[in-house]
Protein backbone atom coordinates (compact mmCIF):
# COMPACT_ATOMS: atom_id res chain seq x y z
CA UNK A 1 0.00 0.00 0.00
CA UNK A 2 2.75 2.04 0.76
CA UNK A 3 4.52 1.62 -2.40
CA UNK A 4 0.99 2.98 -4.28
CA UNK A 5 1.40 6.09 -2.25
CA UNK A 6 4.84 6.47 -3.48
CA UNK A 7 4.00 5.82 -7.02
CA UNK A 8 1.09 8.14 -7.13
CA UNK A 9 2.82 11.09 -5.16
CA UNK A 10 5.37 10.96 -7.39
CA UNK A 11 3.36 11.47 -10.29
CA UNK A 12 2.02 14.06 -8.80
CA UNK A 13 5.57 15.84 -8.38
CA UNK A 14 5.98 15.02 -12.14
CA UNK A 15 2.67 17.11 -12.58
CA UNK A 16 3.95 19.81 -10.87
CA UNK A 17 7.44 20.25 -12.32
CA UNK A 18 5.93 19.50 -15.89
CA UNK A 19 4.40 22.47 -15.06
CA UNK A 20 1.25 20.29 -16.11
CA UNK A 21 -1.14 22.97 -13.95
CA UNK A 22 0.29 26.10 -15.81
CA UNK A 23 -1.76 24.38 -18.85
CA UNK A 24 -5.06 23.92 -16.68
CA UNK A 25 -4.67 27.59 -16.04
CA UNK A 26 -4.24 29.01 -19.00
CA UNK A 27 -7.03 26.47 -20.25
CA UNK A 28 -9.04 28.39 -17.42
CA UNK A 29 -8.37 32.15 -18.59
CA UNK A 30 -9.50 30.59 -22.21
CA UNK A 31 -12.45 29.57 -21.05
CA UNK A 32 -13.04 32.44 -19.41
CA UNK A 33 -12.12 34.36 -22.22
CA UNK A 34 -14.57 32.35 -24.31
CA UNK A 35 -17.58 32.47 -21.88
CA UNK A 36 -17.15 36.48 -22.05
CA UNK A 37 -17.35 36.60 -25.55
CA UNK A 38 -20.33 34.15 -25.86
CA UNK A 39 -22.27 36.18 -23.47
CA UNK A 40 -21.14 39.18 -25.60
CA UNK A 41 -23.00 37.60 -28.86
CA UNK A 42 -25.94 35.70 -27.18
CA UNK A 43 -29.00 38.04 -27.92
CA UNK A 44 -31.07 36.13 -24.81
CA UNK A 45 -30.23 33.04 -22.66
CA UNK A 46 -27.04 34.44 -22.14
CA UNK A 47 -26.43 32.05 -19.28
CA UNK A 48 -27.23 28.95 -20.92
CA UNK A 49 -25.07 29.94 -23.79
CA UNK A 50 -21.58 30.12 -21.50
CA UNK A 51 -22.29 27.79 -19.42
CA UNK A 52 -22.70 25.15 -22.09
CA UNK A 53 -19.78 26.05 -24.71
CA UNK A 54 -17.94 26.91 -21.55
CA UNK A 55 -18.68 23.32 -19.96
CA UNK A 56 -18.21 21.44 -23.69
CA UNK A 57 -14.55 23.48 -24.30
CA UNK A 58 -13.76 22.55 -20.56
CA UNK A 59 -14.41 18.62 -21.16
CA UNK A 60 -12.65 18.46 -24.30
CA UNK A 61 -9.85 19.78 -22.44
CA UNK A 62 -9.87 17.76 -20.13
CA UNK A 63 -9.92 14.79 -21.79
CA UNK A 64 -7.10 16.36 -23.93
CA UNK A 65 -4.55 17.21 -21.10
CA UNK A 66 -4.98 14.50 -18.95
CA UNK A 67 -4.54 11.79 -21.43
CA UNK A 68 -1.70 13.22 -23.35
CA UNK A 69 0.06 14.13 -19.92
CA UNK A 70 -0.85 9.93 -18.91
CA UNK A 71 0.85 9.20 -22.54
CA UNK A 72 3.79 11.42 -22.11
CA UNK A 73 4.40 10.56 -18.74
CA UNK A 74 4.68 6.67 -19.21
CA UNK A 75 6.24 7.15 -22.48
CA UNK A 76 9.26 9.22 -20.80
CA UNK A 77 9.17 5.96 -17.90
CA UNK A 78 10.28 3.92 -20.84
CA UNK A 79 12.60 6.18 -22.28
CA UNK A 80 14.80 6.77 -18.88
CA UNK A 81 14.14 3.37 -17.77
CA UNK A 82 12.77 4.13 -14.79
CA UNK A 83 10.36 1.08 -15.03
CA UNK A 84 12.70 -1.14 -15.53
CA UNK A 85 14.06 0.69 -11.91
CA UNK A 86 10.98 -0.24 -10.26
CA UNK A 87 10.00 -3.11 -11.50
CA UNK A 88 13.48 -4.46 -10.53
CA UNK A 89 12.62 -3.84 -6.63
CA UNK A 90 10.86 -6.20 -4.54
CA UNK A 91 7.53 -4.34 -6.20
CA UNK A 92 4.70 -6.51 -7.51
CA UNK A 93 3.86 -5.44 -11.33
CA UNK A 94 0.19 -5.07 -10.63
CA UNK A 95 1.14 -2.49 -7.50
CA UNK A 96 3.38 -0.32 -10.05
CA UNK A 97 0.23 -0.10 -12.12
CA UNK A 98 -2.26 0.15 -9.55
CA UNK A 99 0.50 3.19 -8.18
CA UNK A 100 0.36 4.85 -11.38
CA UNK A 101 -2.92 4.98 -11.79
CA UNK A 102 -3.48 6.40 -8.73
CA UNK A 103 -1.45 8.89 -9.42
CA UNK A 104 -3.17 9.73 -12.28
CA UNK A 105 -6.28 9.41 -11.00
CA UNK A 106 -5.92 12.33 -8.38
CA UNK A 107 -4.53 14.90 -11.43
CA UNK A 108 -8.05 13.78 -13.27
CA UNK A 109 -9.32 14.57 -9.96
CA UNK A 110 -7.96 18.08 -9.25
CA UNK A 111 -8.80 19.04 -12.92
CA UNK A 112 -11.95 18.12 -12.80
CA UNK A 113 -12.29 20.24 -9.44
CA UNK A 114 -10.88 23.31 -11.11
CA UNK A 115 -13.08 22.81 -13.84
CA UNK A 116 -16.19 22.71 -12.30
CA UNK A 117 -15.22 25.42 -10.01
CA UNK A 118 -15.05 27.72 -12.82
CA UNK A 119 -18.76 26.68 -13.59
CA UNK A 120 -20.28 27.66 -10.44
CA UNK A 121 -20.33 31.58 -11.42
CA UNK A 122 -23.13 30.10 -14.16
CA UNK A 123 -25.35 27.32 -13.04
CA UNK A 124 -26.36 26.23 -9.18
CA UNK A 125 -23.38 24.19 -7.04
CA UNK A 126 -25.89 20.87 -7.36
CA UNK A 127 -26.09 20.58 -10.90
CA UNK A 128 -22.43 21.65 -11.15
CA UNK A 129 -20.94 18.56 -8.94
CA UNK A 130 -22.95 16.69 -10.75
CA UNK A 131 -20.83 17.52 -13.89
CA UNK A 132 -17.41 17.77 -12.18
CA UNK A 133 -18.00 13.69 -10.76
CA UNK A 134 -18.91 12.75 -14.14
CA UNK A 135 -16.18 14.15 -15.74
CA UNK A 136 -13.99 13.22 -12.76
CA UNK A 137 -15.34 9.39 -13.55
CA UNK A 138 -14.78 10.08 -17.29
CA UNK A 139 -11.44 10.97 -17.00
CA UNK A 140 -10.88 8.23 -15.10
CA UNK A 141 -12.01 6.03 -17.78
CA UNK A 142 -9.95 7.98 -20.22
CA UNK A 143 -6.52 8.00 -17.88
CA UNK A 144 -7.29 3.98 -17.86
CA UNK A 145 -7.59 3.57 -21.66
CA UNK A 146 -4.17 6.04 -21.71
CA UNK A 147 -2.42 3.58 -19.61
CA UNK A 148 -3.40 0.62 -21.79
CA UNK A 149 -2.48 2.24 -24.85
CA UNK A 150 0.59 3.46 -23.64
CA UNK A 151 1.86 0.16 -22.05
CA UNK A 152 0.66 -1.50 -25.35
CA UNK A 153 2.24 0.41 -28.16
CA UNK A 154 5.05 2.33 -26.07
CA UNK A 155 4.82 5.54 -28.94
CA UNK A 156 3.28 9.01 -28.02
CA UNK A 157 1.40 9.27 -32.27
CA UNK A 158 0.06 5.29 -31.57
CA UNK A 159 -1.44 5.47 -28.42
CA UNK A 160 -2.95 8.99 -28.44
CA UNK A 161 -4.72 8.14 -31.75
CA UNK A 162 -5.72 5.25 -30.24
CA UNK A 163 -7.12 7.40 -27.34
CA UNK A 164 -8.60 9.81 -29.20
CA UNK A 165 -10.48 7.53 -31.85
CA UNK A 166 -12.57 5.53 -28.75
CA UNK A 167 -13.28 8.79 -27.14
CA UNK A 168 -15.06 10.06 -30.22
CA UNK A 169 -16.37 7.07 -31.21
CA UNK A 170 -17.59 6.36 -27.50
CA UNK A 171 -19.07 9.94 -27.67
CA UNK A 172 -21.12 8.71 -30.80
CA UNK A 173 -21.65 5.41 -30.95
CA UNK A 174 -25.37 5.51 -29.65
CA UNK A 175 -26.16 8.35 -32.81
CA UNK A 176 -24.04 5.46 -34.57
CA UNK A 177 -26.61 2.86 -33.59
CA UNK A 178 -29.96 4.88 -34.31
CA UNK A 179 -28.36 5.65 -37.48
CA UNK A 180 -27.81 1.90 -38.32
CA UNK A 181 -31.27 1.18 -36.85
CA UNK A 182 -33.25 3.82 -39.16
CA UNK A 183 -36.20 2.99 -41.10
CA UNK A 184 -34.16 3.72 -44.72
CA UNK A 185 -31.38 1.44 -43.91
CA UNK A 186 -33.28 -1.29 -42.06
CA UNK A 187 -32.92 -3.91 -44.50
CA UNK A 188 -32.82 -7.64 -44.48
CA UNK A 189 -29.92 -7.85 -46.63
CA UNK A 190 -26.42 -9.45 -45.52
CA UNK A 191 -24.74 -6.38 -45.50
CA UNK A 192 -26.79 -4.50 -43.30
CA UNK A 193 -27.62 -7.33 -41.07
CA UNK A 194 -23.40 -7.81 -41.08
CA UNK A 195 -23.14 -3.95 -40.65
CA UNK A 196 -25.87 -4.09 -37.71
CA UNK A 197 -24.22 -6.76 -35.87
CA UNK A 198 -21.04 -5.11 -35.92
CA UNK A 199 -22.15 -1.58 -34.41
CA UNK A 200 -23.99 -3.28 -32.22
CA UNK A 201 -21.20 -5.59 -31.22
CA UNK A 202 -19.12 -2.07 -30.93
CA UNK A 203 -21.53 -0.77 -28.63
CA UNK A 204 -21.55 -3.52 -26.73
CA UNK A 205 -17.47 -3.18 -26.19
CA UNK A 206 -17.80 0.24 -25.52
CA UNK A 207 -18.64 2.94 -22.07
CA UNK A 208 -21.57 4.92 -22.97
CA UNK A 209 -19.94 7.89 -22.79
CA UNK A 210 -22.54 10.26 -24.39
CA UNK A 211 -24.75 9.98 -20.90
CA UNK A 212 -21.95 11.23 -19.10
CA UNK A 213 -21.30 15.29 -18.33
CA UNK A 214 -23.99 16.55 -20.25
CA UNK A 215 -24.14 19.98 -20.86
CA UNK A 216 -28.13 20.03 -20.28
CA UNK A 217 -27.31 19.20 -16.51
CA UNK A 218 -25.96 22.89 -16.27
CA UNK A 219 -28.44 24.42 -18.85
CA UNK A 220 -31.75 23.06 -17.66
CA UNK A 221 -30.51 22.27 -14.48
CA UNK A 222 -31.88 18.44 -15.55
CA UNK A 223 -29.51 16.58 -13.79
CA UNK A 224 -30.57 14.01 -10.70
CA UNK A 225 -28.94 11.65 -8.77
CA UNK A 226 -29.95 8.51 -11.08
CA UNK A 227 -27.32 9.95 -13.61
CA UNK A 228 -24.84 9.82 -11.67
CA UNK A 229 -25.56 5.90 -10.27
CA UNK A 230 -25.40 5.15 -14.00
CA UNK A 231 -22.44 6.77 -14.43
CA UNK A 232 -20.74 5.49 -11.23
CA UNK A 233 -21.80 1.94 -12.13
CA UNK A 234 -20.15 2.28 -16.08
CA UNK A 235 -17.12 3.89 -14.61
CA UNK A 236 -16.17 0.87 -12.28
CA UNK A 237 -17.23 -1.60 -14.61
CA UNK A 238 -15.10 0.23 -17.31
CA UNK A 239 -12.28 1.20 -15.13
CA UNK A 240 -11.74 -2.58 -13.61
CA UNK A 241 -12.16 -3.96 -17.37
CA UNK A 242 -9.22 -1.80 -18.21
CA UNK A 243 -7.23 -2.44 -15.51
CA UNK A 244 -7.38 -5.88 -15.66
CA UNK A 245 -6.50 -5.48 -19.88
CA UNK A 246 -3.37 -3.19 -18.59
CA UNK A 247 -2.41 -5.80 -15.73
CA UNK A 248 -2.51 -8.97 -18.28
CA UNK A 249 -0.67 -6.64 -20.81
CA UNK A 250 1.90 -5.07 -18.10
CA UNK A 251 2.32 -9.57 -16.61
CA UNK A 252 3.34 -10.42 -20.18
CA UNK A 253 5.63 -7.70 -21.32
CA UNK A 254 9.41 -9.31 -20.95
CA UNK A 255 10.52 -6.14 -18.94
CA UNK B 1 13.68 21.38 -13.58
CA UNK B 2 16.06 24.47 -14.52
CA UNK B 3 18.04 24.43 -17.72
CA UNK B 4 21.18 25.78 -17.73
CA UNK B 5 21.63 28.06 -21.22
CA UNK B 6 24.33 29.29 -22.71
CA UNK B 7 24.69 32.98 -23.11
CA UNK B 8 23.44 34.35 -26.52
CA UNK B 9 26.69 35.36 -27.25
CA UNK B 10 27.87 31.89 -28.31
CA UNK B 11 24.64 31.87 -31.35
CA UNK B 12 27.12 32.41 -34.36
CA UNK B 13 25.96 35.81 -35.56
CA UNK B 14 24.74 34.06 -39.05
CA UNK B 15 22.26 32.33 -37.19
CA UNK B 16 21.23 35.62 -35.16
CA UNK B 17 20.77 37.75 -38.91
CA UNK B 18 19.23 34.82 -40.61
CA UNK B 19 16.87 34.53 -37.65
CA UNK B 20 15.84 38.65 -38.52
CA UNK B 21 15.92 38.10 -42.30
CA UNK B 22 13.69 35.35 -42.00
CA UNK B 23 10.89 37.54 -39.63
CA UNK B 24 11.29 40.17 -42.14
CA UNK B 25 10.96 38.09 -45.38
CA UNK B 26 8.08 36.71 -43.94
CA UNK B 27 6.71 40.17 -42.83
CA UNK B 28 7.28 41.42 -46.41
CA UNK B 29 5.57 38.00 -48.07
CA UNK B 30 2.78 38.65 -45.54
CA UNK B 31 2.15 42.25 -47.32
CA UNK B 32 2.58 41.33 -50.79
CA UNK B 33 -0.62 39.09 -50.33
CA UNK B 34 -3.74 40.31 -51.73
CA UNK B 35 -6.16 41.46 -48.93
CA UNK B 36 -7.97 38.27 -47.81
CA UNK B 37 -11.50 38.32 -49.50
CA UNK B 38 -14.61 35.75 -49.44
CA UNK B 39 -16.87 35.00 -52.02
CA UNK B 40 -20.66 35.66 -50.26
CA UNK B 41 -21.68 32.23 -49.83
CA UNK B 42 -25.52 30.90 -49.78
CA UNK B 43 -27.21 29.42 -46.97
CA UNK B 44 -27.01 26.22 -47.62
CA UNK B 45 -29.93 23.45 -46.39
CA UNK B 46 -28.76 21.76 -43.07
CA UNK B 47 -27.61 18.53 -42.43
CA UNK B 48 -30.09 15.68 -41.66
CA UNK B 49 -31.22 15.50 -37.88
CA UNK B 50 -29.48 11.77 -38.00
CA UNK B 51 -26.25 13.59 -39.26
CA UNK B 52 -26.32 16.30 -36.55
CA UNK B 53 -26.72 13.81 -33.41
CA UNK B 54 -23.59 12.05 -34.88
CA UNK B 55 -21.53 15.31 -35.36
CA UNK B 56 -22.82 15.84 -31.49
CA UNK B 57 -20.70 13.46 -30.22
CA UNK B 58 -23.63 13.04 -27.45
CA UNK B 59 -24.16 16.64 -26.47
CA UNK B 60 -26.74 17.82 -28.52
CA UNK B 61 -27.48 21.13 -26.24
CA UNK B 62 -23.64 22.44 -27.00
CA UNK B 63 -23.87 21.54 -30.76
CA UNK B 64 -27.56 23.25 -31.09
CA UNK B 65 -25.95 26.67 -29.11
CA UNK B 66 -22.85 26.89 -31.35
CA UNK B 67 -25.10 25.98 -34.63
CA UNK B 68 -27.53 29.19 -33.25
CA UNK B 69 -24.45 31.19 -32.80
CA UNK B 70 -22.96 30.64 -36.68
CA UNK B 71 -26.63 30.99 -38.10
CA UNK B 72 -26.93 34.67 -36.20
CA UNK B 73 -23.34 35.52 -37.32
CA UNK B 74 -24.21 34.21 -40.93
CA UNK B 75 -25.06 38.11 -42.23
CA UNK B 76 -21.84 38.85 -41.05
CA UNK B 77 -19.68 37.14 -43.71
CA UNK B 78 -15.74 38.35 -44.13
CA UNK B 79 -16.19 41.82 -42.70
CA UNK B 80 -19.27 42.06 -45.84
CA UNK B 81 -22.71 42.40 -43.77
CA UNK B 82 -25.51 41.02 -45.63
CA UNK B 83 -29.17 42.15 -46.14
CA UNK B 84 -31.65 39.79 -44.91
CA UNK B 85 -32.74 39.66 -48.84
CA UNK B 86 -30.09 38.24 -49.29
CA UNK B 87 -30.83 35.56 -47.13
CA UNK B 88 -32.65 31.99 -48.47
CA UNK B 89 -35.13 32.16 -45.82
CA UNK B 90 -36.48 28.41 -46.76
CA UNK B 91 -32.82 27.50 -45.38
CA UNK B 92 -32.89 29.67 -42.82
CA UNK B 93 -36.22 28.24 -41.64
CA UNK B 94 -35.35 24.73 -41.81
CA UNK B 95 -32.21 25.48 -39.84
CA UNK B 96 -34.20 27.32 -37.19
CA UNK B 97 -36.02 23.92 -37.15
CA UNK B 98 -33.35 21.61 -36.89
CA UNK B 99 -31.65 23.81 -33.69
CA UNK B 100 -35.33 23.85 -31.92
CA UNK B 101 -35.79 19.88 -32.78
CA UNK B 102 -31.63 19.37 -31.11
CA UNK B 103 -32.40 21.68 -28.25
CA UNK B 104 -36.40 21.70 -27.65
CA UNK B 105 -35.88 23.39 -24.53
CA UNK B 106 -34.08 26.59 -26.30
CA UNK B 107 -36.36 29.96 -26.75
CA UNK B 108 -33.35 31.20 -28.67
CA UNK B 109 -34.85 29.82 -32.69
CA UNK B 110 -38.01 31.61 -31.91
CA UNK B 111 -36.68 35.10 -30.94
CA UNK B 112 -34.69 35.59 -33.99
CA UNK B 113 -37.29 34.52 -35.93
CA UNK B 114 -40.14 36.45 -34.72
CA UNK B 115 -37.82 39.31 -33.61
CA UNK B 116 -34.72 39.31 -36.27
CA UNK B 117 -35.18 37.41 -39.20
CA UNK B 118 -39.13 39.28 -39.65
CA UNK B 119 -37.46 42.33 -39.95
CA UNK B 120 -36.82 41.96 -43.13
CA UNK B 121 -38.30 44.31 -45.91
CA UNK B 122 -39.99 41.29 -47.80
CA UNK B 123 -43.49 40.67 -47.22
CA UNK B 124 -42.89 36.73 -47.84
CA UNK B 125 -39.87 36.46 -46.13
CA UNK B 126 -41.85 37.48 -42.95
CA UNK B 127 -44.31 35.66 -43.34
CA UNK B 128 -42.21 32.53 -43.70
CA UNK B 129 -40.75 33.47 -40.04
CA UNK B 130 -44.23 33.97 -38.76
CA UNK B 131 -45.58 30.76 -40.31
CA UNK B 132 -42.30 29.11 -38.39
CA UNK B 133 -43.24 30.29 -35.20
CA UNK B 134 -46.84 29.35 -35.49
CA UNK B 135 -46.00 26.16 -36.42
CA UNK B 136 -43.39 25.68 -33.65
CA UNK B 137 -45.88 27.40 -31.27
CA UNK B 138 -48.06 24.12 -30.95
CA UNK B 139 -45.26 21.79 -29.72
CA UNK B 140 -44.79 23.85 -26.32
CA UNK B 141 -47.29 26.69 -26.26
CA UNK B 142 -46.48 27.19 -22.28
CA UNK B 143 -43.59 28.80 -23.54
CA UNK B 144 -43.94 29.40 -26.93
CA UNK B 145 -46.88 31.77 -26.54
CA UNK B 146 -44.26 35.11 -26.21
CA UNK B 147 -43.21 34.90 -29.67
CA UNK B 148 -46.49 34.24 -31.17
CA UNK B 149 -47.94 37.05 -29.95
CA UNK B 150 -44.99 39.05 -30.88
CA UNK B 151 -46.20 37.85 -34.23
CA UNK B 152 -49.25 38.36 -34.25
CA UNK B 153 -48.66 42.15 -33.61
CA UNK B 154 -46.34 41.89 -36.77
CA UNK B 155 -49.45 40.39 -38.80
CA UNK B 156 -51.37 43.12 -37.92
CA UNK B 157 -49.54 46.29 -37.54
CA UNK B 158 -46.60 45.41 -40.06
CA UNK B 159 -47.99 43.08 -42.65
CA UNK B 160 -51.49 44.77 -42.46
CA UNK B 161 -53.13 40.94 -42.48
CA UNK B 162 -55.96 41.22 -40.49
CA UNK B 163 -57.21 37.59 -40.98
CA UNK B 164 -53.34 36.17 -40.05
CA UNK B 165 -53.16 38.13 -36.87
CA UNK B 166 -56.57 36.77 -35.99
CA UNK B 167 -55.04 32.82 -36.65
CA UNK B 168 -52.34 33.49 -34.16
CA UNK B 169 -54.48 35.01 -31.71
CA UNK B 170 -57.00 32.13 -31.91
CA UNK B 171 -54.37 30.12 -31.50
CA UNK B 172 -53.07 31.31 -28.33
CA UNK B 173 -56.25 31.53 -27.07
CA UNK B 174 -56.63 28.42 -27.47
CA UNK B 175 -53.78 27.38 -26.08
CA UNK B 176 -53.77 29.52 -22.98
CA UNK B 177 -53.03 28.59 -19.38
CA UNK B 178 -53.06 30.27 -16.63
CA UNK B 179 -49.89 32.04 -16.63
CA UNK B 180 -50.33 33.43 -19.98
CA UNK B 181 -51.48 37.08 -18.92
CA UNK B 182 -54.91 37.85 -20.25
CA UNK B 183 -53.78 40.77 -22.70
CA UNK B 184 -52.31 37.94 -24.70
CA UNK B 185 -55.70 35.89 -24.39
CA UNK B 186 -57.74 38.65 -25.11
CA UNK B 187 -56.06 39.86 -28.27
CA UNK B 188 -58.66 37.94 -30.70
CA UNK B 189 -61.21 40.90 -29.51
CA UNK B 190 -59.34 43.29 -30.43
CA UNK B 191 -58.52 42.05 -34.14
CA UNK B 192 -61.93 40.79 -34.28
CA UNK B 193 -63.01 44.55 -33.56
CA UNK B 194 -60.27 45.91 -35.85
CA UNK B 195 -61.91 43.92 -38.72
CA UNK B 196 -65.30 44.62 -38.16
CA UNK B 197 -66.07 41.35 -36.80
CA UNK B 198 -68.02 43.09 -33.96
CA UNK B 199 -70.77 40.08 -33.19
CA UNK B 200 -67.72 37.75 -32.74
CA UNK B 201 -65.85 40.44 -30.72
CA UNK B 202 -69.23 40.53 -28.17
CA UNK B 203 -69.64 36.35 -28.61
CA UNK B 204 -65.82 36.49 -26.97
CA UNK B 205 -65.81 38.66 -24.18
CA UNK B 206 -68.92 37.12 -23.20
CA UNK B 207 -67.75 33.85 -23.44
CA UNK B 208 -64.91 34.75 -21.61
CA UNK B 209 -66.90 36.68 -19.07
CA UNK B 210 -69.66 33.59 -19.46
CA UNK B 211 -66.99 30.65 -18.10
CA UNK B 212 -66.12 32.35 -14.95
CA UNK B 213 -62.40 32.07 -15.81
CA UNK B 214 -61.45 35.74 -15.26
CA UNK B 215 -61.51 36.39 -11.66
CA UNK B 216 -59.86 39.87 -11.18
CA UNK B 217 -61.84 42.88 -10.54
CA UNK B 218 -60.46 45.18 -12.82
CA UNK B 219 -59.93 42.85 -15.53
CA UNK B 220 -64.03 41.78 -15.37
CA UNK B 221 -64.90 45.59 -15.48
CA UNK B 222 -62.66 46.08 -17.98
CA UNK B 223 -64.62 43.47 -20.21
CA UNK B 224 -67.63 44.88 -19.00
CA UNK B 225 -67.13 48.04 -20.41
CA UNK B 226 -65.90 46.68 -23.65
CA UNK B 227 -68.75 44.60 -24.23
CA UNK B 228 -71.13 47.35 -23.64
CA UNK B 229 -69.24 49.42 -26.45
CA UNK B 230 -69.53 46.60 -28.71
CA UNK B 231 -72.96 46.45 -28.07
CA UNK B 232 -73.47 50.64 -28.44
CA UNK B 233 -71.45 50.11 -31.74
CA UNK B 234 -73.36 47.45 -32.79
CA UNK B 235 -76.97 48.67 -31.98
CA UNK B 236 -76.34 52.16 -34.00
CA UNK B 237 -75.08 50.36 -37.42
CA UNK B 238 -75.12 54.59 -38.58
CA UNK B 239 -72.05 55.24 -36.49
CA UNK B 240 -69.98 52.20 -36.98
CA UNK B 241 -70.18 52.45 -40.56
CA UNK B 242 -69.07 56.03 -40.03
Amino acid sequence: MKSIFTLAALVVLEALRTRFFVVIIILLALGFGLAMFVGQIAIIENVAYQSSLLAAFLRLSAVYVVTLFVITSMVHEFHNHAIYLWLSMPLQRSTYLIGKFSGFALIAAITALLFGAMLLSYVPYQQVGLWTISLFCELLIMTALSLLCVLTFHQIVQAFSVVVGFYILARSITAIQLMAQGPLLNTQSWADQIINFFITSLAMLLPNLDHFTQSKWLVYQTGIFDHLLEIIVQTIVYIILLITMSLFDIYRKNL
Amino acid sequence: MIEQQRSWHSVPKMVIISLFLSIGLQILWHHQLPSPQLPIKTLAEPPPLELLHLLSFGDPIVTAKMLMLWLQAYDNQAGQFLSYQQLDYIALQKWLEQILHIDPNSQYPLLVASHIYSNVADTNRQRIMLEFVYQEFFKDPQHRWPWLAHATVLAKHRLKDLPLALKYAKAIATHSNSQMPRWAQEMRIFILEDMGELEQARLVIGGMLATGQITEQNEIQFLNEKLQALEKKLASPMTNSE
